[in-house]
Order: structure tokens, then C-alpha cells, then sequence
């Protein structure tokens, strides 16, 4: 093996940071009223780094760095598509929103490609330190992103909270891992699975046990899982819309990857500990975030909770499969397609946030009553991304819904039961709240002051991320096999 | 015809949703062009659907006009659909009234107008309809059978009753539309997040055979070969979880509460649409999947869900009695019509299933033309308080004539399509399937024939208070005009087949009957047919 350097697998991280280094260098040569030039350097530099993807892809194989602690499988590969594409929705989002504020537009395209590149390095990540600097990297720019509104105390409070809970977790996180290697004395994935076994059995399971429960909360911040999930609302409240946009997507999806990929291939030896936190964790979420949300009036509030909740739902498959001992690729590959789609449909939902708060000029969900009939094709948009969101077919989330109770199903027994029984109710509620968005746009009347000045169109760049998002929600919905090869490029972790 | 084969059965199901598509690109201005292409496709869908009926092969009992292509290959679901005997009357009453509902939509458009949006939600509503019809895949009858939500709920939520009124529960005076419109949506979710979670357990007990499929006709298969595989506590279970999303779309008492709010706010044609089609997926569902796939469990559930079916009946005629406003008052006769639906269904021999089947069609066509008329007269009236209404007769006596018809009709008196269905549930449940309680199901027959005078009474007590005596002195100086030309090319074809199936009732039971009774023969056993004998 060696440390000799396979550039075709690290091709898109070294494109990314090239555009890192482009982004900074532009942003300070332009003058003023160019510096948009730094948002199309990101946008194009995203693009170009997808390309490697896809011969490495169309390649195949395996390609392990570094003693195996750098992997780029299919499994990575598919990961990483998903961030790049993710992270490529929100720099579309980013372009008249960060525009309008008329500061800083090189440094916040440096920092959310840095987030960017951290999750590339996170999906490929096979021990514990490149895992835990990928999610550092994916983290850590996002608290300055979050405080991007500086005249804004809410962006403020937004920054603050999330970075004294984030470094909070982080901490205790670190904690964790440092127990787990002091027990195993490895830090590579594969050498802590073969290792736990002996630490579990000994005197030392209860210092496992702490350990792995450690990692678990530190986790939980991260995808905002109940009850770790305090800073959520108002950080999502408080920071930019694409940034939030961010934050409930890639930096959730990058948190949920490192998590299971620590889970599913260090600690499944661990899992008596895991276990049944995953399964509370689950439960809790979907049922405190959906009830919380039935409250909210502002919109972004709102899809904060449902992402609270969804990261319950996304919990599911896994905590019932390791609750009942079942063989853990099923409910690995059914998370993966479940973040997939989440990912398309709730990075669309943000996108019709951003486009309709300059319509309406509000971010209250009674204020954007009749927006249909001012503006219907933004009205069916958000129809297409809410009702998809609570899983009505035939839009992407049916799907999501359908891999994860099926995974549930696969697991049996009386807990998983209980669990998919929550979830299914959990279901019908989340409808209802999903339901009054649509039902403000399409079903309320318009109030005489709606149209005149608000009726501009979105720009061009918000549009495309809006088309892009809504093609594929619509299309996977209809035909899902388009998701479930990400879930068949999981199982490749399995056999590996 | 060979080329139907391919392609008959998919037109009749995607071709709504790609007119929808192409409407969709219409400009909302052309409303003249909107509503011919929305004519257009209705019409092709129900010729498609027609050659689809003179082609078919009523000799045999197997599906017809297959299609099976991969569709999610990671869980094994196909795009499979086909049509029997069963299926074949229920789609071809999907496509007829679709037609009727652009027709009668012509000049009839309730507020906000709107027709481009309205057509298109119609069309996408077909698409659900036909699909679930045909649909020979667990998954795919899943995706058509919430694809109908959707259309639904905005139909209701957009154009529906605009009275605000005080609903017990809630804070603030809300619009009755808003309010029925969730608990629609809210209602039918429920039961089918339970119902996909019933399709799963089958899907994963289904390895038996080899690979795990969601193929209907596979399944039935291993339910009849291995009948120990779906059978026990686990076939009770997974029945129970079917039968609260097919119960809640029937709908069975007590899961019922929707109904009279969905249909009295709805706009005309979206209550045609519910009562006419909607209401038999559910009991579409009991025949297509629940029986066959798990007939032990069938048996266990059939006496409770007779029991269901019997409060319904009794429950509906006595709550219509109850009514003041004429469109709930029909609402709630579609609660104990279904009733005799169900009924039928669980007395789990041929005569009660093919009883079921027509009077679904039955119910379709009687019930769908009571609402088209409630919708025309509240049009004029501009209410639906049948205290107000009296002496229709007078003021325009074709509307009132036919009203008295339909009245006729939906109360089953014999010559009219709705007595076949009444009258044939009632012999099934008094010779019920071997093994099932005859207590049960007999008191079960002789309240349902309670159940039948109570309907004729409400019938002729609505028809009292709307049709007879004199008019109000509120309409004095009204000018009210009879039925238009729109009405009457939606109404007669309705009324025309309400006779004929009244009096030649093997248009629909020719159709069916070898089909039921190879799924009872299956599912029971052939000992059924013979007991009808005896």
C-alpha cells in the first residue's frame, strides 16, 4: 500500500480546492462591482469537480490512500455526488441572496466550499481521524455562515448557538473516539471492529459503553436529532436562507454518513450500546419535531422542525435493524436513498422559501396566502417539494417513506413494530403541517395588497435550482430506481 | 385486436395524465381550447376503454390486456396491470363518468372558476381511478390509490363550500372547505400508511417461492398453494392493517366521518367524482387484494366486518333522517349503500361479491347523478336547506322528474340498478361461506332489510320536502330555468343505463360472475357454490 497519491480518486477535492484558492485570489483582485465574478468561479468549479466523479465511476473499483484511511469506493463515489450536486443547488441559491447584501462575496463562497470539501473528504473517510476532519471542515465555516446577516441579531444569535453547541459536541465527541482508541489502539476503522470485541468482553465495557454513547450525542448535534436539536430552530431562523438551506442538508447528510459509516463499520460489536439510543433518538425526533412544528408560523421555523423530524425518520431503518440484530446493509442502503431524496426535495423547498419570501416579502406562512393565484407556477412548485416532503406519491418521498418502512419490516419484532407504528403515525401528522403551507398558497385567498410591486420573478440562478430540483423530485418519484442505485452502491460497503 | 394488447390498457391510464401535461402548457386565457382538449382525452380514454370491453374475452377467468415491465428492480415491484371481469365494469364506469364530469363542467364552473386548473386535476384524478383499477402490483396499486388524494383534496380545498361555520374542536370559525378538505386527506393517509405497512409484511413473506414479489397475482397464487405461509396471527394482522386503509376509503362506520364533510363541501363534480368512483377503491381493494391473498384471515374478519356493514346501514338511513341539508343527506345514503357493498363482500360467497360489483356500479351511477342534481339545484337555489326547497316540482319539473327518478333508483325498487345489489348482498349473507357464523350473518340480512325500508323512507321523505307542496314565497319572483342542454347530455346516458341495468342486470354480472367465482373457488374453495343449493 504505501502513501503514494492516486490523483485520479482525489481529483474532485483537488479541483474544489483549486477553486478555494481561485475564489480567494479573485475576490481580491476584482473590483467592487465585479466580485459576482467569484460566484461563477464556485459554481463552475463545482461543476468541473463533478466531472472525476464520473470517470471514476464509469471506472469502477476501489481505490484505498494512506493504509486504507482514504477510500474511494462506490459507495464514497455515490456520497460524494450527492454533496456535490447538493452544494451545487445551494451556490444557485446563494447568487442573488448573498448579491443582495452587497458584502464579503468572495469570502462566503471560500467558506461554503471549504463545507463543501470537508464533506468529500468526510464520505471517503475510513478512520478516525479523517473522519473527524472531514466533519470539522464541514462544520466549522458554517458558524461564521450562520452570523452572515451581521446587522441581524437573530443571525447573531443564530452564529453564537450554534457555534458554543457545536464545539460543545465536538468536544465530547472527540472525547469519545479518543476512549475508542484507547481501548481498541486503533484508529482505522477495520482494526477497531476487529478490536472491540476483546474491549466489550473485558473490564472495559463500561468505559465502550460511554465512549460510543459520547460519539452518539456528538452525532446528534450534528444532524439535530432529538434531544440535541435545541439549536436547530432558531439557528435555522437566524442565518441566510441558503445557509440554512445548508446546514439542514449537506451538513446534516455529511453528519449522518460519518455517523452510520462509524456505526455500520467500526462499532457493529458496540451495537447493545448504540442501539437502543438510535431507537429512542428516533422516536423522539419524529415525535417532538412534527409536534413542535404543528406550531410554527414562520416558514423557515417550520422546516426546521420537519427536519428534525425527518432526521428521526432517517434514524429508523438503522436503529430497528441494530434493535433486532438484523444484518445492518438493508437498513444502511435504505438511510442512504432516504438522505438522497430528502436531500433533492427539502433543498427545493428551501429554494421556493427563498423565491417566495422576495414575493411576498414575508417569511409568516399566512402571508403567503393565495400565492397560487398570483404566481402558480412558484404555488405548484412548493406543492411538489411540501407534499413530497410528507411522502405523498407519486412525488420522491413516497419513496423515501416506503424504503424505510420496508426496512423496518425486514427487521421484525416487537420494538421495530412499535417503531414502524410511531412512524406511520408520525406520518399522518407531519401531512397536516406540510398540508398548511399548501394550503396558505393554494387554498387561502390572496390579500389585496399581495400583487403590484412584490411581482418580480425569481433570478435566473434561484430558477435553475428551482427546475432542477423540482425535475428530479417529480422524476424519482415515478421512477425511484433512479435513488435506489445510491442504495445499491451502499451495499458495496457491505461486501467490502 | 391485437394491438390493445399492448397498449389499450396503459392509454386508458396514462393518457389523463399526459392531456393534463399538455393542458398544462395551454395558456389559462384559451378556455375554450382547454375544455375541448379536456373533452378530447376523456372521451378517447372511454372509447379506449370501450374497445377494451368489446375485445375482451368474457370466456375466460384470467387477467387480460397484461402489461409487465420493470419498474423499481431494487424491491422486485413491476409495472404490472391487467383487467378481469372484476375490474373490467368498475374501469369502464371510471372512464363513462369522467366524460359526464367535463360535460356537466361545461358552463358549470364554481368559484374561483378557474377551468384550466379544475380539468387538470380531473385528469390527474382519472389517471388515479383507472390505475388503481388495473393495477396488478401492491406498490403500483399504492402509488394510483394516493395519487387520487392529491387532485382531491385541492378540488375540495379550492372550489369547495365557502360557509363559515363554528367546527366543534376548533378555536376559530373556519370555511367548511378548508376544514373538509384536511380531513379527507388526514383520514385516508392514516389508513394507508397502515395498509403499505400490511403490503410490506406480504411482500417479505412471500420469499416461499423464491424471490419476494409485490405481484398480486403471484401472491394469490402462493395463498392458494401454501396456504400456511400467509395464514395464523400474522395474515389476522396484516388483514387488519389493509382493512383501515380500504375501510376509511369505503367508507365503514366508524371510520365513516369524513364522508358527509368531504362530499357536502366538495363542488358538484368533485362529489360525482368521490361517490361515483372514489368510494369503490376501497371496496376494489377488499375483493382485488384482502380476499384472495388472505382468505383464512377473511373468514376471522368476515362476521366483524359484516357487523360494520349492518350499523352502516342502519346508521346512514337513520342519520339521513336526520339531515337538513340535501347533499349531506346524500352523503350519508352513500354510507349505507356501501353498507350493503360491505356487506355483500363479507358474506365471502360468489353471490355476495358479484352483489358487491354491481352495486358499486350501481351506486356509481345512482349516487354520482343525485349529486350532478343536489349540485343544479343548489346552483339555482342557491341553497341546499331542504326546508326551503319544496315544491321543485312546479318550478321545473324535468330537474324534479328526474330527481324523483334517481330517488327511486337509490331507495332499490326492483326494475332500477340499484335493487340488484341490495337484494343479492341480502341473499349472500343469508347463506353465508362454509364456516361462517349463520347467526351473525342472518340477523345481519334481516337488519340490512330493515336497513332497505329505512332508505325508501328517507328517499321519500327528501322527495316530499323537495319536490312536493308549494313552492316557498322566497321564490316568487325567481326566474328559474329547467335543465340545460350540458345537464342533459351528462344526465341521460346516466339515466339510460340506471334502466338497463335495472332490468338486464347481466350487462354487469355476465361480466363478472366467472371471474368472482374463480377467485371464490380459489380463496374458499368450491364448496361455496354448492352450498348456495342447499
Amino acid at each position: 500500500m504505501g502513501f503514494e497519491i492516486d490523483y485520479l480518486a482525489i481529483a474532485p477535492e483537488l479541483i474544489l480546492v483549486a477553486t478555494i484558492v481561485m475564489v480567494l485570489v479573485l475576490d481580491f483582485v476584482l473590483p467592487r462591482r465585479a466580485k459576482y465574478f467569484t460566484a461563477i468561479a464556485s459554481v463552475l468549479g463545482v461543476t468541473f469537480a463533478a466531472l472525476p466523479l464520473l470517470i471514476l465511476a464509469v471506472d469502477g473499483g476501489s481505490r484505498e490512500m494512506f493504509d486504507g484511511s482514504y477510500t474511494v469506493d462506490t459507495f464514497a463515489l455515490v456520497l460524494k455526488g450527492l454533496f456535490i450536486v447538493a452544494g451545487y443547488l445551494v451556490l444557485l441559491m446563494s447568487v442573488s441572496y448573498i448579491e443582495g447584501d452587497r458584502y464579503y462575496q468572495g469570502e462566503y463562497y471560500f467558506l461554503i466550499l471549504c463545507s463543501i470539501l470537508g464533506s468529500l473528504v468526510m464520505a471517503s473517510s475510513r478512520d478516525l481521524i479523517v473522519l473527524f476532519i472531514g466533519l470539522e471542515l464541514t462544520t466549522a465555516p458554517l458558524f461564521m455562515l450562520a452570523g452572515w446577516r451581521k446587522g441581524d441579531m437573530k443571525s447573531n444569535e443564530a452564529s453564537l448557538k450554534y457555534y458554543i453547541l457545536g464545539v460543545l459536541s465536538t468536544a465530547l465527541m472527540l472525547f469519545g473516539m479518543s476512549l475508542v482508541f484507547g481501548l481498541t489502539g486503533e484508529v482505522s476503522f477495520d482494526g477497531i471492529r476487529e478490536g472491540i470485541g476483546d474491549a466489550a468482553a473485558g473490564d472495559a465495557s463500561t468505559a465502550l459503553g460511554l465512549a460510543v454513547l459520547l460519539i452518539i450525542v456528538g452525532f446528534g448535534f450534528k444532524v439535530s436529532a432529538v434531544p440535541f436539536h435545541f439549536w436547530a430552530p432558531d439557528t435555522y431562523e437566524g442565518a441566510p436562507t441558503p445557509v440554512t438551506a445548508y446546514l439542514s442538508v449537506n451538513s446534516k447528510a455529511a453528519g449522518f454518513v460519518g455517523m452510520l459509516i462509524l456505526m455500520y463499520l467500526a462499532l457493529p460489536g458496540a451495537s447493545n450500546y448504540w442501539a437502543p439510543a438510535l431507537w429512542i433518538m428516533a422516536a423522539a425526533s419524529m415525535t417532538i419535531g412534527n409536534l413542535a412544528a404543528l406550531r410554527q408560523q414562520n416558514i423557515v421555523r417550520l422546516l426546521a422542525y420537519s427536519s428534525i423530524a425527518q432526521a428521526g425518520f432517517m434514524l429508523v431503518p438503522f436503529a430497528a435493524a441494530a434493535v433486532s440484530g438484523t444484518d445492518l446493509s438493508e437498513a444502511f442502503s435504505a438511510t442512504v436513498v432516504y438522505l438522497v431524496i430528502y436531500s433533492i426535495m427539502n433543498l427545493g423547498a428551501f429554494a421556493v422559501v427563498i423565491a417566495g419570501a422576495r414575493k411576498t416579502g414575508t417569511g409568516d406562512i399566512d402571508g403567503w396566502a393565495g400565492l397560487g393565484s398570483y404566481d402558480a407556477r412558484l404555488g405548484v412548485l412548493a406543492a411538489v417539494f411540501f407534499f413530497s416532503l410528507a411522502g405523498i406519491p407519486p412525488l420522491a418521498g413516497w419513496f423515501a417513506k416506503f424504503v424505510m418502512f420496508r426496512s423496518v419490516m425486514i427487521a421484525g419484532g416487537v420494538s421495530t413494530v412499535a417503531l414502524a407504528v410511531i412512524a406511520a403515525v408520525n406520518s399522518v401528522i407531519a401531512f397536516y403541517y406540510y398540508a398548511r403551507v399548501v394550503k396558505s398558497i393554494w387554498l387561502d385567498g390572496a390579500p389585496a395588497t399581495a400583487l403590484g410591486d412584490r411581482a418580480d420573478t425569481p433570478a435566473g440562478s434561484l430558477r435553475l435550482a428551482l427546475i432542477i430540483a423540482g425535475v428530479l423530485t417529480v422524476l424519482v418519484g415515478i421512477y425511484p430506481t433512479l435513488a435506489s442505485v445510491f442504495g445499491d452502491a451502499s451495499r458495496v460497503l457491505a461486501a467490502g | 385486436m391485437d394491438l390493445l394488447n399492448d397498449w389499450g390498457l396503459t392509454a386508458v391510464v396514462m393518457l389523463p395524465i399526459a392531456g393534463a401535461l399538455l393542458m398544462a402548457a395551454i395558456p389559462r386565457a384559451q378556455e375554450e381550447m382547454i375544455k375541448r382538449l379536456g373533452l378530447a382525452v376523456t372521451v378517447v380514454t372511454f372509447l379506449i376503454s370501450l374497445a377494451l370491453l368489446f375485445s375482451f374475452d368474457f370466456g375466460t377467468t384470467g387477467y387480460q390486456f397484461e402489461t409487465n415491465a420493470s419498474w423499481i428492480s431494487a424491491i422486485n415491484a413491476n409495472y404490472h396491470i391487467g383487467i378481469d371481469g372484476i375490474s373490467l365494469p368498475l374501469l369502464v364506469l371510471s372512464t363513462f363518468v369522467m366524460v359526464l364530469s367535463v360535460i356537466y363542467s361545461w358552463n358549470h364552473w364554481e368559484e374561483p372558476r378557474n377551468p384550466k386548473a379544475f380539468l387538470i386535476l380531473m385528469l390527474i384524478l382519472a389517471t388515479g381511478l383507472n390505475g388503481t383499477f388495473s393495477a396488478l402490483d401492491l406498490v403500483l396499486f399504492f402509488i394510483f390509490f394516493e395519487v387520487v388524494l392529491l387532485p382531491m383534496y385541492f378540488m375540495i380545498g379550492i372550489w369547495g363550500d365557502k360557509t363559515v361555520r363554528k367546527i366543534p374542536g376548533f378555536a376559530r370559525e373556519t370555511e367548511t372547505r378548508l376544514y373538509a378538505a384536511i380531513k379527507f386527506f388526514l383520514f385516508t393517509l392514516f389508513g394507508s400508511a397502515f395498509m403499505l405497512l400490511g403490503f410490506l409484511a406480504l411482500y417479505f413473506r412471500s420469499d416461499v417461492a423464491g424471490e419476494r414479489t409485490f405481484d398480486i397475482p403471484e401472491l394469490v397464487a402462493i395463498a392458494s398453494n401454501t396456504p400456511e405461509v400467509f395464514a395464523g396471527r400474522f395474515g389476522w394482522l396484516v388483514f387488519g392493517a389493509m382493512f383501515l386503509g380500504f375501510a376509511v376509503k369505503v367508507p365503514m362506520w366508524p371510520l365513516h366521518t369524513w364522508l358527509p364533510d368531504a362530499h357536502t363541501a366538495a363542488p358538484t363534480v368533485g362529489s360525482v367524482l368521490l361517490a361515483a368512483i372514489m368510494l369503490k377503491l376501497g371496496s376494489y381493494g377488499f375483493i382485488r387484494i384482502s380476499l384472495p391473498i388472505l382468505p383464512e384471515a377473511a373468514r376471522e374478519w368476515a362476521p366483524a366486518i359484516a357487523i360494520l356493514a349492518v350499523i352502516g346501514i342502519i346508521y346512514g338511513s337513520l342519520a339521513c333522517l336526520a339531515q337538513t341539508d340535501l347533499k349531506r343527506l346524500i352523503a350519508f345514503s352513500s354510507v349505507g349503500h356501501m353498507g350493503f357493498v360491505m356487506l355483500g363482500i363479507a358474506s365471502l360467497t360468489d353471490v355476495g361479491i358479484n352483489a358487491s360489483i354491481i352495486g358499486m356500479v350501481a351506486h356509481g351511477l345512482i349516487t354520482g347523478l343525485l349529486f350532478f342534481l343536489a349540485g343544479s339545484i343548489s346552483h339555482r337555489y342557491h341553497t341546499r336547506e331542504m326546508a326551503r326547497l319544496g315544491g321543485n316540482m312546479k318550478l321545473m319539473p324535468i330537474l324534479g322528474g328526474i330527481l324523483a327518478f334517481t330517488a327511486f333508483a337509490s331507495l332499490g325498487l326492483p326494475g332500477l340498478a340499484g335493487f340488484w345489489g341490495e337484494f343479492m348482498s341480502l341473499l349472500g349473507a343469508y347463506n353465508p361461506a362454509e364456516g361462517l357464523s349463520l347467526t351473525v350473518f342472518r340477523t345481519a340480512m334481516v337488519l340490512g332489510a330493515i336497513g332497505t325500508v329505512l332508505t325508501a323512507g328517507y328517499m321519500l321523505w327528501m322527495l316530499q320536502k323537495v319536490n312536493l307542496g308549494e313552492p316557498s314565497v322566497e321564490w316568487e319572483n325567481h326566474e328559474f330555468h329547467d335543465v340545460d342542454r350540458f345537464e342533459m347530455a351528462a344526465w341521460v346516458p346516466l339515466i339510460i343505463l340506471i334502466v338497463l341495468v335495472g332490468i338486464y342486470p347481466r350487462l354487469v354480472l355476465g361480466a363478472t360472475n366467472d371471474s368472482v367465482v374463480s377467485l371464490v373457488e380459489t380463496a374458499f374453495g368450491p364448496s361455496v357454490t354448492a352450498s348456495l343449493g342447499g
